[in-house]
């Protein structure tokens, strides 16, 4: 196995790792999405806020991902 | 209930199909199987794709299939923590778990107990983080078999009989195949569990009158959660800190390691943290069975009411699905749970398997055995982590299992000073961390008893206002402030003699 395979640390841009972490205040500040108005299609608002963050999340970590590799 | 024979075929064909799969296993990407890393981790040869479908059927087991909708259906908005808790922790796998994977891959570490023997130079250490993930992965193994009871007694098939065959199964496998089992059978597992979840989040609400409806039938306060009263953060800071402390409790596991131990690469990590997002979409949806079963009205059915008196509010979710779905489907979607217990099961029993091996056996007993000697003696510990959680499921109480499984996130959590703050600095003292982990290990079961091993949210009451919060967050915190406290007074009185094996650059 080649060593430059095994650094898996952020080359460049690594200013940019801390974006991953917005989920936590997005998602820990719980009375902020405890509601169900505005629902979304009949979806209450602290269903469809939390499983919007799911997909937030992932593409903030792929945008990472590709910016710092 | 009566036998459902159609559901049963299905079933029983497709778990055919994967005990082949698990024999064959033993031939994919070749290996010498008499090592501990060959057949404990793969070889550590998973890719992006493989790691991906190891993980994601690892980590999201047959019991948060059945267990998560389940609470949901009973308690409503407070079940669905476990969206955020499974968004939270990607972006710590992220950051933290490829320095793991470097320093691991550097010296042949095959368990987090490795790497802090490696770290520390100091053995009780490294012994107290063995025997917590190994004392915290055999409930989580028996709560599978749980899983599995539940969906072939809403098959109409009782008694222990299948259960037993199936961890025969699992057992012979995992002996003959190591970590190339799970990993390929979680390929077949989780394609089922896409298929079954895709079809219920398309089928039921279009049946039951769409989601609008759905949400509409359940009591608007279940909803969300019940506001605080004055002078508490009440249903808040529970969620949040249930959320959090789980997330990080999550990848300390035995298992979560043994899966990223397993990939090739750092790349492959972190690669992963941005893809496993996509099982936590499922599990929201999952999450929501819960309500499609509230919606449906299963638990006043009188077909259903014996599943219910057995199962509780786990006969939710297959009740739905006997209810909604063709006989055949039912099969489909029951396989996918029966054989989501048997993967977890696997890798579970390989964690515990390489922990006791290696920081028990090799360290305290036989220190100069032959990588062969060291690599049979695992197969035979997987072999009695297993029946040990067999003999667990048969005997005792099912309550006794899962609330073991809650002290078991309480404890394996008492491991992260250790390894996540271990991973950036060697500041703490060993000594101070151990002390730490007794205290917080002391400390958290403590809280889980006083509270009748019911729940694990704790009224913590800080200047008169009460947080009541996960028991596994707050100890934690209470651990790292010993062992820093400690760290600070062993620095002033004497010098630390404990060797670090390792260097910065074993991190990158």
């Amino acid at each position: 196995m080649a060593d430059e395979n095994n650094d898996a640390r952020p080359h460049k841009r690594r200013w940019l790792v801390p974006l991953i972490f917005l989920p936590f205040p997005a998602m820990l500040w719980v009375p902020f999405f405890n509601s169900a108005e505005p629902a979304l299609a009949g979806i209450p608002f602290f269903y469809w806020y939390q499983l919007l963050w799911i997909a937030l999340g992932a593409g903030l970590t792929i945008a990472v991902y590709f910016a710092t590799e | 209930m009566t036998i459902n024979w159609t559901a049963l075929y299905v079933f029983t064909g497709l778990f055919g199909f994967i005990t082949i799969l698990g024999f064959l296993a033993a031939r994919w990407r070749q290996g010498d199987l008499s090592q501990l890393h060959e057949w404990g981790l793969g070889g550590r040869r998973f890719g992006t794709i493989i790691t991906w479908f190891l993980l994601g059927g690892d980590l999201y087991t047959a019991y948060t299939f059945i267990a998560v909708p389940a609470l949901v259906f009973s308690a409503g908005a407070m079940g669905f923590f476990a969206v955020p808790y499974t968004v939270l922790v990607y972006p710590m796998v992220f950051v933290i778990f490829p320095r793991l994977w470097a320093v691991a891959h550097r010296h042949g570490y095959v368990t987090a107990a490795d790497f802090v023997k490696g770290r520390y130079g100091y053995r009780p250490l490294a012994l107290a983080i063995a025997a917590t993930g190994m004392v915290a992965t055999m409930p989580y193994i028996a709560l599978q078999l749980v899983g599995m009871e539940v969906v072939i007694g809403a098959m109409g098939v009782h008694g222990h009989l299948p259960i037993i065959i199936a961890f025969i199964i699992l057992a012979a496998f995992t002996y003959t195949s190591g970590l190339r089992a799970p990993a390929m059978i979680a390929v077949v597992k989780d394609l089922l569990i896409y298929i079954t979840v895709i079809a219920a989040v398309i089928i039921i609400p279009a049946k039951l009158g769409g989601y609008g409806a759905i949400f509409a039938s359940v009591a608007p306060e279940k909803l969300t959660l019940t506001p605080p009263a004055a002078g508490s953060l009440g249903g808040y800071s529970a969620y949040a800190t249930l959320a959090l402390g789980s997330a990080l409790a999550l990848f300390l596991y035995p298992h979560s390691m043994t899966g990223v131990l397993s990939a090739s690469s750092g790349h492959v990590i972190r690669r992963n943290a941005a893809l496993l997002p996509a099982y936590s979409f499922v599990l929201g949806l999952i999450a929501l069975l819960g309500y499609m079963a509230l919606a449906a009205g299963v638990s006043s059915k009188p077909e259903f009411a014996e599943g219910f008196k057995l199962y509780g509010a786990n006969f939710s979710v297959p009740a739905l699905f006997l209810d909604q779905f063709p006989s055949w489907f039912v099969g489909v979607a029951f396989a996918a749970v029966g054989i989501g217990a048997l993967v977890p099961a696997a890798i579970m029993s390989i964690a515990v398997a390489n922990l006791f091996t290696r920081n028990v056996y090799k360290e305290f007993i036989a220190p100069n055995c032959s990588p062969e000697a060291e690599s049979s003696m695992a197969k035979i510990v997987s072999l009695v982590a297993k029946v040990g959680a067999l003999v667990f499921v048969l005997n005792l109480e099912q309550r006794l299992a899962i609330q073991l499984q809650l002290l078991g996130g309480i404890w394996i959590i008492q491991t992260l000073p250790a390894i996540f703050f271990g991973l950036y600095t060697r500041w703490f003292d060993p000594r101070a961390l151990l002390i730490g982990w007794a205290t917080g290990i002391g400390t958290g079961t403590w809280m889980a008893w006083s509270l009748g091993f019911k729940t694990s949210t704790w009224p913590l009451t800080i200047f008169g206002v009460t947080m009541p919060g996960y028991a596994a967050l707050y100890t934690v915190i209470l651990n790292l402030a010993v062992a820093a406290v400690l760290t600070l007074i062993l620095r002033a009185f004497s010098a630390t003699t404990h060797e670090d094996a390792t260097v910065e650059a074993d991190y990158r």
